[in-house]
């Protein structure tokens, strides 16, 4: 329950699926990570009109179950509602699955999955 | 409700009596505690909730500023530099470690950034124009991140102790609604099955005695009524000597009635 020390001791990278702007804009703040190869993976997923919903799926599936190196995932609203039910179902402490607002999509709380709870918990 | 309960299956005897009073009084202790701890942990909840819903309204605010000023930079370069800096991202400057917070007995993580000196993928974007303006969203874009790595902290916190809470609340409950109850019926159990033996000791007693009493009665009438029967066969034939057994038995008898003071020793 309360996560014990080694599973997020490892945990010291952020990783993002977003769009080009955003994703951008965060590996300017120098979260990129590529990891060394053989099988290299980028810590980052830039989604545009053309992406494939179960493309984000498997990139979310990969940054939240498979890596153990990722302590906070980012994930931008508009894509976050494509995968909708994934990330809802996702309750896990780590890595923590953060919704973030996009250049065009502006933030809307009622959407957020955590907030959404909050909400529900206080009845209203 | 208690009849739901039931009670536990214990012998109804003093020992367990005792043990179930310390059982008792053990499960009240507890759920004062857990009452308290879960009160506490409640209070934390709160706060972090709230927090929670400033920080995302901060957030809004910041990765607008942040998303304007990339904007700025895509006009001051003039051109797109999205794939220039996703094939140049090699190793996180930008990182995260986590620490523990304890409250009440629960180890919160909170993350913490920090940059890791000495990595810079991104040194020659921009030296051809606009590295003023890609320098000022790197800064903004840390901050903006800065304040997510802190949304983030609080999310998690958010849901462990939600967790948490959850399985103490249960807990609490439990004691409260089942085995306090429960514990209570089994000494009323016990308690009442232990009354039942006294009063069945008791009658027990009584019955006894009455018993003796009946006895004693019965061998008294006896003893009158030999003794009458010698007296009246005395004042018949007063002179006639004892010819049979039970003549020399009644004289016997008679001398012994007529001696006032042996009387006790005969009745009993």
């Amino acid at each position: 329950m309360a996560a014990s020390a080694a599973t997020y001791k490892e945990r010291q990278f952020l990783a993002v699926i977003g769009d080009e702007d955003s994703v951008t804009g965060l590996l300017l703040a120098g979260i990129g990570h590529v990891t060394e190869p053989p099988g290299s993976q980028r810590n980052f997923l830039v989604v545009d009109s053309k992406t494939e919903t179960s493309e984000i799926e498997r990139a979310f599936q990969n940054f939240t179950q498979e890596r153990k190196d990722i302590a906070v995932l980012l994930i931008n609203q508009h894509i976050a509602e494509r995968i909708r039910h994934s990330v809802d179902a996702f309750a896990d402490p780590f890595p923590a699955v953060l919704e973030i607002p996009s250049k065009d999509h502006p933030y809307d709380p009622e959407k957020d999955s955590v907030l959404k709870r909050v909400r529900r918990l206080f009845g209203e | 409700m208690s009849g739901a309960v039931g009670r536990e299956a214990v012998f109804p005897t003093r020992q367990s009596l005792g043990l179930m009073k310390n059982k008792l009084k053990g499960a009240e202790i507890g759920h004062s505690l857990l009452k308290r701890k879960s009160e506490a942990l409640t209070k934390r909840f709160r706060d972090i909730t709230r927090r929670i819903d400033e920080a995302k309204q901060k957030m809004g605010r910041v990765m607008q500023i942040a998303a304007f000023s990339l904007a700025e930079v895509s006009y001051a370069v003039g051109g797109d530099i999205g794939y220039q800096i996703q094939e140049s991202a090699k190793q996180a400057r930008f990182r995260v470690r986590t620490k523990q917070e304890n409250i009440s007995g629960v180890l919160l993580p909170t993350f913490e950034s920090y940059t890791e000196e000495g990595v810079n993928d991104f040194g020659l974007t921009g030296l051809g124009k606009g590295g003023q303006q890609i320098q000022r969203c790197r800064e903004t874009y840390a901050r903006a991140v800065e304040t997510l790595v802190e949304l983030a902290s609080l999310q998690t916190a958010f849901l462990i102790l939600d967790e948490v809470i959850k399985v103490v609340n249960r807990r609490v409950n439990a004691i409260e609604h089942v085995i306090i109850p429960r514990t209570e019926n089994t000494i009323k159990y016990i308690n009442s099955e232990l009354d039942e033996l006294d009063r069945e000791e008791f009658y027990r007693l009584k019955k006894v005695s009455g018993k003796k009493k009946r006895d004693v009665a019965a061998a008294d009438a006896e003893i009158l009524a030999a003794r009458r029967k010698a007296e009246e066969e005395q004042a018949a034939n007063p002179k006639a000597p004892a010819a049979t057994a039970t003549a020399i038995f009644a004289e016997e008898e008679t001398a012994d009635v007529l001696g006032e003071q042996e009387d006790n020793d005969v009745i009993f």
